[in-house]
């Protein structure tokens, strides 16, 4: 890939995507023709009803789903032939995740679940510890590192997954519903964690949600209905906490 | 990377500390019974064969019939003291001939009764089958010809009088008054499993009236001196006999002259096939343990399917889930395997001791049973391990 083409063409670019579930009279349509574009840096929040093309749209761009036609391009390169290891390639270096369920190891500190992404990666021991113990510092649990999962609230569990997302300096983070678990409270300290990440870091956040105050951290809304994006524009709302 | 594999893998079992243990318990007894049975069988081997050594290769044994299933040899003729003469006088390079017949009687002394196991027998006996006496005489010329005089075993002597030197005193051998004329020096338990110092050994003329009732002989023991090749002394003897039983030519013997390695082959045989035989029981043990160890490993993965998922999104390739779940298998059988070879020396080492027979490790079989189990982690951990690696890491994210 040359450097020039890199810079050239959108971070994330979908060309008529569709996703189809099922066969034949049962067949349910869950993306129909979609074209996308997100560039680097932007932060981008995805709404919709349930059953609207969502959650396939945030599969699709981690590498964890197929399109059923069209292609998905990243970096301008398209994955439409990728090898489910090529796929886990993808999501291994590019991208970070962050769940609604936190989805952390049970019975495992913090830290080593920071590390877990680098262990897959072959960084060597030492070295994944100081990237973990950052990657903590940075999402503000300095001091909580050898708390177990049980021993952690919701918003610090959802900290502990940003510093796993972020831990391996992603170009992308997906957030599905990152604050469906959690309190207003909360829910407002993990945004403006997220925010700064996009701002301060430039790391490209692509967010699912269904509430329009947390959506209104993104800079760019995109709504999708029946498998379509059906409006996309600049967020002019504000977020809820300022007044 | 295979550190880190073996530390989740170790967090996994100890996470589930007892279902683990029974887990492995299928293999842990498998291993086991492989184990003991093997080394309890090594040592009954060894006995027999250091007790066959211990007797002589320049022995021959002489018995009417053939030896092997099919072959009657109640209806072979018995030997006659002829016989021993000409052994005797026209084979060279003998040591001992002692013709040998054997019954069981009780024997009584002052309030004491024993049953126990009379030979009737020349002094050649004590010669070819070494045995010495502690105190006491072998027999003399006037007792060889039939006069009562009887040689006591250890144990009958202790059974009969104690502490009492029995040299001396006068036992009944079956309505015999016998005085005894010696006394046995202890030899212990034979390769099979019994006495040999419950026994009575006296003049074969005497046993021969007054015990079996015969002028025959049941069996006939000789000694080659050393040096002397006991094939040649064989295919003497067996020419002999033949001329002397007039067997055609063409036709088969109805004798048999065996040496102590044929006698130990024969025995090694029995124990080797036995061993053979509880090893493939444990064996099957071992196979079950295997499938235990299956169902846990697909229970396991059904458990942990968010897991999986969460290892998938995060970077884990398929590669890695499926080693993953496989050293946890390995690692498990392989516990049981060392705690199966540990707890089998165990009982082995208990068994051995209960049975009087030398403990014989053989490194092979722990080998071999220690790299059985860890086979047997990999071919019952693979299918559960290919399950993981091979989950949508969507569904699996979404499991609960």
């Amino acid at each position: 890939m040359a450097d020039r083409e890199m810079t050239q063409a959108p971070l994330i670019e979908f060309r008529q995507v569709s996703k189809f579930y099922g066969r034949g009279e049962a067949t349910i349509r869950a993306l129909d023709h979609v074209d996308l574009q997100i560039a680097a840096g932007e932060f981008v929040s995805i709404m919709g009803p349930s059953g609207s093309g969502k959650s396939t749209t945030m599969n699709i761009i981690g590498g964890l789903d197929v399109p059923s036609s069209g292609d998905y391009l990243f970096q301008g390169i398209s994955t439409s032939d990728f090898s489910r290891t090529q796929l886990t390639m993808l999501r291994r270096h590019m991208l970070g995740f962050v769940f609604q369920g936190f989805n952390l190891l049970a019975r495992t500190s913090a830290v080593e679940n920071v590390e877990l992404p680098l262990v897959y990666r072959g960084v060597p021991a030492a070295a994944r510890r100081t990237l973990a113990l950052q990657a903590l510092e940075q999402v503000g649990l300095k001091g909580r590192e050898g708390h177990t999962t049980q021993e952690l609230s919701g918003g610090q569990q959802q900290r502990v997954a940003i510093a796993r997302a972020i831990v391996t300096s992603p170009a992308v983070l997906l957030a599905d519903e990152p604050t469906g678990n959690l309190d207003t409270k909360t829910s407002r300290e993990i945004m403006e964690l997220i925010s700064r990440l996009n701002s301060e870091h430039g790391i490209t956040v692509i967010m699912v949600t269904h509430e329009e105050g947390i959506a209104a951290y993104g800079k760019r809304l995109l709504r999708f209905i029946d498998g379509r994006l059906a409006s996309d524009h600049a967020h002019v709302k504000e977020p809820d906490h300022v007044s | 990377m295979f550190l880190e594999t073996s530390k989740l893998a170790w967090r996994a079992i100890r996470r589930n500390l007892l279902r683990s243990f029974l887990t492995i318990l299928g293999v842990v007894i498998g291993v086991a019974a492989v184990i003991a049975m093997v080394t309890i069988g090594n040592g009954t081997t060894a006995q027999v064969q250091s007790e066959l050594s211990r007797l002589g290769t320049n022995t021959l044994f002489v018995r009417p019939g053939q030896w092997g299933p099919g072959r009657a040899s109640a209806e072979a003729k018995r030997f006659e003291d002829r016989d021993v003469e000409a052994m005797r006088n026209q084979v060279s390079g003998l040591r001992a001939v002692a013709p040998l017949n054997r019954g069981t009687a009780t024997v009584i002394a002052g309030g004491a009764n024993r049953s126990t196991s009379v030979i009737g027998t020349t002094n050649d006996y004590m010669i070819a089958q070494d045995w010495d006496l502690s105190s006491g005489r072998n027999f003399v010329p006037a007792e060889e010809r039939g006069q009562a005089a009887c040689i006591i075993g250890q144990t009958v002597s202790r059974e009969l009088f104690g502490a009492i030197d029995p040299v001396g005193q006068t036992i009944r051998v079956s309505n015999i008054s016998c005085p005894v004329i010696g006394l046995l020096q202890a030899k212990g338990q034979s390769g099979m499993g019994d006495d040999q110092d419950d026994t009575i050994i006296m003049p074969l003329k005497l046993h021969q009236r007054r015990i079996g009732g015969t002028n025959t002989i049941s069996s006939i023991i000789l000694s080659a001196q050393d040096g002397v090749p006991t094939a040649k002394v064989q295919s003497d003897v067996e020419s002999l006999l033949r001329e002397r039983r007039r067997i055609a030519i063409g036709r088969d013997d109805d004798f048999s002259v065996s040496d102590m390695s044929q006698m130990a082959a024969a025995m090694t045989g029995t124990t080797t096939l036995l061993t053979g035989l509880l090893g493939a029981v444990a064996a099957v043990s071992l196979l079950v343990g295997g499938i235990g160890i299956m169902n846990i490993m697909l229970v396991s993965v059904t458990e942990r399917t968010r897991e999986i998922g969460i290892r998938l999104a995060i970077g884990a390739l398929e590669k890695q889930v499926l080693t993953q779940f496989l050293v946890e298998a390995v690692m498990l059988s392989v516990f049981g395997g060392v705690t199966g070879i540990m707890v089998g020396l165990a009982l082995a080492y208990g068994a051995v001791g209960f049975l009087g027979v030398p403990f014989v490790t053989s490194p092979s079989i722990i080998i071999v049973a220690f790299a059985f189990s860890a086979i047997i982690g990999v071919v019952f951990g693979y299918f559960p391990a290919r399950r993981a690696a091979q989950l949508n890491p969507i569904d699996a994210l979404r499991h609960e």
